[in-house]
């Protein structure tokens, strides 16, 4: 459950609208079911009332929304962020996708987000209302009582790894400030290292391979704004529809990486919104791990205007093959 | 459709020794594209050449595929070729069947199916060229010097005998820079006013020189040939075209106790005054921040005493906006400040002093008119010390002081020391070092003479520590070389602080889109071959601005600096590099990752209107590359996220084709 | 019945001022390595994308290899050392897939090291030909 209320979040955004400081709304609304929350705009008090979702399922980091809204909308748009997006936020202004003027950024604290995949593991299939309370209760077609599920125990793999419950950037807070958070992010990541490339291999393979190439990763992804994506540019050379073999699946998903490389927040959503459930966001964090091993610290979009590391260099940077040696703990 | 034309080289049996010319004309007669192939024993030669000619008429060929020796050896001889056949000089390419083909591999066969696919890759990347026009900038003929110090002045000089306008911004009152200040200049121990004064004279003089004094560079627009620069000229609060420079008006201002940066706060001037007596241009300054007039509208003397009418106390700074082709920085470098050298007292004890202030001391022209005394209690000091690399070669201490050795303090310290020495030989003098450097020449033989001739007591160590005590210092330190503990009773320290570049170097650089290193020294085009040169082109390097260097060095980087200028401003139009980056404006997201990694700050940034399919318009951010400033490395292609950025010559799409080809 | 050796295919990107010229020299010092290097030449190291190196491995390349000046005389100033980061986060990830690290490598070999050159491709070849043929970055369409 989280602690600052959907109702505040209402209130508040329509005493906004009706003092004309902004004159619409991103935020949340529901799915077919209470698990499939989305993002989406309103732009009066009674819309907001009937339909804003803030629940344990608004996982959605609504910053990117911001690029095309801020370039289309008339008048400022009020966006709702977690700690988390605000990272994403910060980004997209380093890189001057969004009119800062054109956003009002209303900070909201986070307890983290449920995963469906893991309150399925518990309830089963069937699932038709939860109710995000204290407890999650979850009532499913074949089971008498609901599940009274610990929202702890079914925590988004980007909850459960949260680098920060602090807000960068954000115009008005609701509720109280938290602190950046000494996750232990890179376990996974370094538990695969410590594989042999073999083992590595046959891991990623099998991961990989169940992509189906729905793009849901890149369009979720707030580093992925590119006005035009190089996978549906023909004159990319790397233009693809679908995986046709595990080359391709590959290909997608190194060039993927590699072009959020320095810009990726680890804000997760990659691997949330995946359909397949492939562990996306692994890569990435690689490649963070591997700027902050070899280049210094660095978190994305802490500040505005920072530099990625990838645009830096220092004249004792290690070589390649060091950084290799370094890294995966078998050849 | 290209219409391609290939010719195999056999260069003699160079290339026909090892690969069979004939058979790989015969497979790229094949290619797509391809509608003529052949082979010659020397295609470089005259005959060769006309053949080439010859064919581009005959079949109209539209690209050229030459398969011979490396295109570092005859590109531009096979450009030249295909433009005076009519046919745009890019769309050459040359596959490298020699160096990297029949000389490396003695098989034949593995020979000739080598060169079969590089020939191959040319034809693919022939395919995708597109004939690329160099592009054409004016110059303007005029060059700023940005410094007026012996680095700028030189320059100066010599961009004006040559025949050029050039300006000089000084943001001091006078032009002179470091040098001024210096009492003797080593390893010859003349004066340096002696031979500064009659070039800031001339510089004054001379009809293509203009002075800019009390003035700074506001904004730096353009590029290479076509600089706009907006220049702040300070008000000085004296007509400046009227002052005679008599100096009555200095001797009755009645604010006396205005520390005088000249002589480094260790005398007063007025609140009007003259830097020094050969200053350029010789007018007076009125300091605002010391000026009763000024500040609270009460006194009025000086302007009582003008007969000329010269002081205008209603003067308001002026901007001055002037094109120019070429900019060269020659800002120079200060001695670090020693706020954070507790050990050595330089703050708790007068008589600890920076090289600098013992110029000064030492200097006719002075606070003490020559005469070495004690800033304290006006003393002849007679035990001196010396420490060198204060600040210098400070790796472990690069909080308080700079990693780089500042190159020009052993020797001004052996000219101290051995100057003391001479004037006052009863002085005792010491001098802690690290290690004495003296590359230069006649500098090893002057540094001798300070130990040999004038007994200069040199010591390999380091000063721990300075504690004033009564009207003592007593300097703490290790002779290394014994390997013992030192205690002297001194009454004069001397520091030889690290020399840094100048702090308004910084922002300027950022105004020029120069690059500056971690020091904030200016960095070269290449440490090695362009050492006069900014990244930025247009943008030259005079001075210590660049590193630290003595007068010798700055005088002849001064003159090659100068030398480049004439290079650029002697052209009438400036042609480009046609291989350079270019961005398509509908793919870019205007996020400034190329920017950020241009070397030479070639791109730049402008909201476009985008007209849409719904016939809104869309105000995106865009990059704008300028041709005349991009060297075309393209690293901005790989660090652009959406492809936008692409480079003519070496698109995606040619280095993919010839991937292909070579893996096919 | 003659087996036909394998011969690893390696693709070397060479920036035009010095590995190239690198290259040239070993050709003039008739320095001999494996002719299944083939060179493609960019005007700097950090002109390469990576997607060209992906590309040479979709097509069949059995090894990449990337050359530039050495750090600190890149033609360019600054272009190898932005290859450099670049370099090693991909070939890192290359690494993390389970892709072996030894079909990639990057070398800084100048206009005067022809020597070095052909040594390099010796031994990089070599490398590659132990590791066999690149089946975990390859694209069966294109094979032959």
């Amino acid at each position: 459950m989280q602690k600052v209320t959907r109702d505040i979040l209402v209130k508040r955004a329509s005493e906004l609208l009706a003092d004309g400081t902004v004159s619409s709304v991103l935020g949340w609304k529901a799915g077919e079911f209470d698990y499939d929350v989305t993002p989406a705009t309103f732009t009066d008090t009674e819309s907001l009332e009937k339909g804003f979702v803030w629940s344990d399922f608004s996982a959605a980091n609504l910053s990117k929304y911001l690029v095309s809204k801020t370039k289309s909308a008339e008048g400022r748009i009020l966006v709702f962020l977690k700690p988390c997006d605000t990272y994403s936020f910060n980004q997209l202004l380093t890189e001057h996708r969004i009119d800062r003027e054109k956003v009002y950024a209303v900070g909201v604290p986070c307890e983290g987000m449920a995963d469906i995949n893991k309150i399925r593991s518990i309830c089963g299939d069937g699932i038709i209302k939860i109710d995000c309370g204290e407890k999650l209760t979850v009532e499913t077609l074949y089971a008498d009582e609901p599940f009274v599920v610990e929202p702890s125990e079914v925590l988004l793999e980007k909850c459960e790894s949260c680098k920060s419950k602090k807000h960068v950037a954000y115009d008005e807070l609701l509720g109280e400030e938290g602190e950046v958070v000494d996750s232990s992010r890179f376990s996974e990541v370094e538990r695969l290292e410590a594989m042999s490339a073999d083992e590595r291999f046959e891991f990623w393979q099998g991961e990989l391979s169940r992509c189906i190439r729905c793009n849901a990763c890149r369009d979720a992804c707030p580093a992925c704004t590119c006005e035009v994506c190089v996978f549906n540019n023909p004159a990319s050379g790397v233009e693809t529809k679908a995986p046709s073999d595990s080359f391709e699946e590959k290909m997608f998903h190194i060039i993927r990486a590699f072009h959020v490389a320095g810009r990726c927040t680890d804000c997760g959503e990659c691997s949330r919104v995946c359909p397949q459930n492939i562990p996306l966001h692994l890569l990435n964090r690689k490649l963070i791990k591997d700027m902050n091993e070899s280049y210094g610290t660095y978190q994305a979009g802490e500040t505005v205007g920072a530099s990625s590391p990838l645009t830096e260099y220092t004249l004792g940077d290690p070589e390649a093959g060091d950084v290799l040696e370094g890294g995966g703990k078998n050849a | 459709m290209q219409r391609i034309g290939v010719f195999v080289c056999w260069c003699g049996s160079n290339i026909a020794g090892t690969v069979d010319v004939r058979a790989v004309a015969e497979a790229l007669s094949r290619e797509p594209g391809v509608v003529f192939s052949c082979d010659y024993q020397y295609m470089c030669s005259k005959t060769g050449q006309d053949m080439i000619k010859d064919a581009v008429r005959e079949h109209k060929l539209t690209g050229i595929v030459v398969c011979s020796c490396s295109p570092r050896m005859h590109e531009q001889t096979f450009r030249k070729t295909a433009a005076a056949a009519g046919l745009n000089p890019y769309m050459v390419e040359i596959a490298n069947i020699r160096e990297q083909c029949s000389w490396v591999h003695k098989d034949m066969i593995v020979g000739t199916e080598k060169a079969i696919i590089l020939g191959r890759a040319a034809v693919a990347k022939v395919n995708l060229n597109s004939p690329l026009t160099p592009g054409e900038s004016p110059v303007t003929k005029r060059a700023l010097v940005i410094g007026g110090g012996i680095a700028g002045i030189q320059t100066a000089l010599d961009i004006a005998d040559a025949g050029f306008k050039v300006d000089i911004v000084e943001k001091k009152p006078t032009i002179g820079g470091k040098m001024a200040q210096l009492d003797k200049t080593f390893p010859t121990l003349d004066c340096a006013a002696c031979i500064l004064t009659p070039k800031m004279v001339d510089a004054a003089q001379h009809e293509n020189i203009r002075i800019f004094s009390y003035s700074e560079v506001e904004e730096v627009r353009g590029f290479v040939g076509n600089f706009d620069v907006k220049i702040k000229k300070k008000a000085r609060y004296v007509n400046e075209d009227i002052c005679t420079g008599c100096g009555a008006c200095v001797d009755k201002c009645p604010m006396k106790k205005v520390p005088n940066e000249f002589n480094l706060g260790m005398d007063m001037r007025r609140a009007i005054y003259i830097p020094f007596a050969q200053a350029v241009p010789k007018v007076a300054t009125i300091d605002p921040s010391a000026c009763n007039m000024l500040k609270n509208g009460k006194c009025g003397v000086c302007q009582k005493v003008c007969t000329a009418g010269a002081i205008d106390y209603t003067q308001k700074d002026e901007y001055i906006d002037e094109k120019y082709g070429a900019i060269v920085v020659a800002t120079g470098y200060d001695p670090i400040s020693l706020e954070k050298f507790d050990e050595y007292a330089y703050n708790q004890s007068k008589d600890v002093i920076t090289s600098l202030e013992f110029e000064r001391l030492t200097n006719a022209a002075g606070p003490t008119a020559g005469k070495l005394l004690r800033p304290s209690d006006g003393r002849h000091p007679e035990k001196i010390v010396f420490v060198q690399c204060v600040g210098s070669r400070c790796a472990s201490c690069a909080e308080k002081g700079k990693e780089y050795c500042s190159k020009i303090c052993c020797m001004y310290t052996a000219k101290h020391a051995m100057l003391t020495r001479d004037k006052y030989p009863d002085t005792e003098v010491y001098v802690f070092y690290i290690d004495v450097r003296t590359p230069g020449k006649s500098f090893d033989e002057f540094y001798r003479r300070a130990v040999e001739e004038y007994g200069v007591k040199y010591i390999k160590g380091t000063v721990g520590k300075v504690v004033p005590e009564g009207d003592k210092l007593l300097v703490q330190a290790a002779d290394l070389l014994t390997n013992t503990q030192m205690h002297i009773d001194a009454d004069l320290v001397v520091l030889a602080a690290a020399i840094e570049p100048d702090k308004s170097a910084r922002s300027l650089a950022t105004m020029l889109t120069a690059s500056m290193d971690t020091n904030d020294f200016f960095t070269e085009a290449h440490p090695k071959l362009r050492p006069v040169e900014s990244p930025t082109a247009g943008v030259f390097l005079s001075g210590a601005c660049q590193g630290p260097k003595d007068i010798p060095e700055t005088v002849s980087q001064a003159g090659a600096a100068a030398s480049k200028v004439i290079g650029l401003l002697a052209k009438d139009k400036l042609i480009g590099n046609p291989c350079v980056a270019s961005s398509n404006e509908l793919m870019c997201n205007g996020c400034s990752s190329c920017e950020r990694v241009c070397p030479y700050g070639a791109i730049t940034y402008e909201n476009k209107e985008f007209r849409m399919p719904d016939r809104t318009v869309k105000v995106r951010r865009v990059a704008r590359v300028n041709p005349a400033v991009c060297q075309g490395c393209g690293c901005c292609t790989v660090t652009c996220p959406s492809g936008a950025m692409d480079l003519r010559g070496f698109e995606n799409s040619q280095i993919m084709a010839e991937v292909d080809a070579i893996c096919k | 019945m003659q087996v036909k050796e394998y011969k690893p295919l390696i693709v070397a990107f060479c920036c035009n001022w010095c590995s190239y010229a690198g290259a040239d020299l070993a050709g003039n010092n008739r320095a001999n390595y494996p002719a299944e290097v083939k060179i493609i030449r960019v005007p700097c190291s950090c002109r390469v994308n990576p997607t060209f190196i992906l590309r040479a491995f979709q097509k069949g390349a059995d090894g990449v290899i990337i050359c530039g000046c050495h750090p600190g005389d890149c033609h360019y100033t600054s272009g190898n050392y932005y290859t450099r980061r670049r370099m090693a986060m991909l070939f890192s990830m290359l690494d993390f897939l389970g892709i072996e690290r030894e079909r990639t490598r990057v070398e800084w070999i100048s206009a005067a090291e022809g020597a070095k050159f052909s040594a390099t491709m010796n031994e990089f070849a070599n490398t590659v030909a132990a590791l066999g043929e690149n089946k975990r970055l390859e694209d069966l369409r294109c094979k032959k």
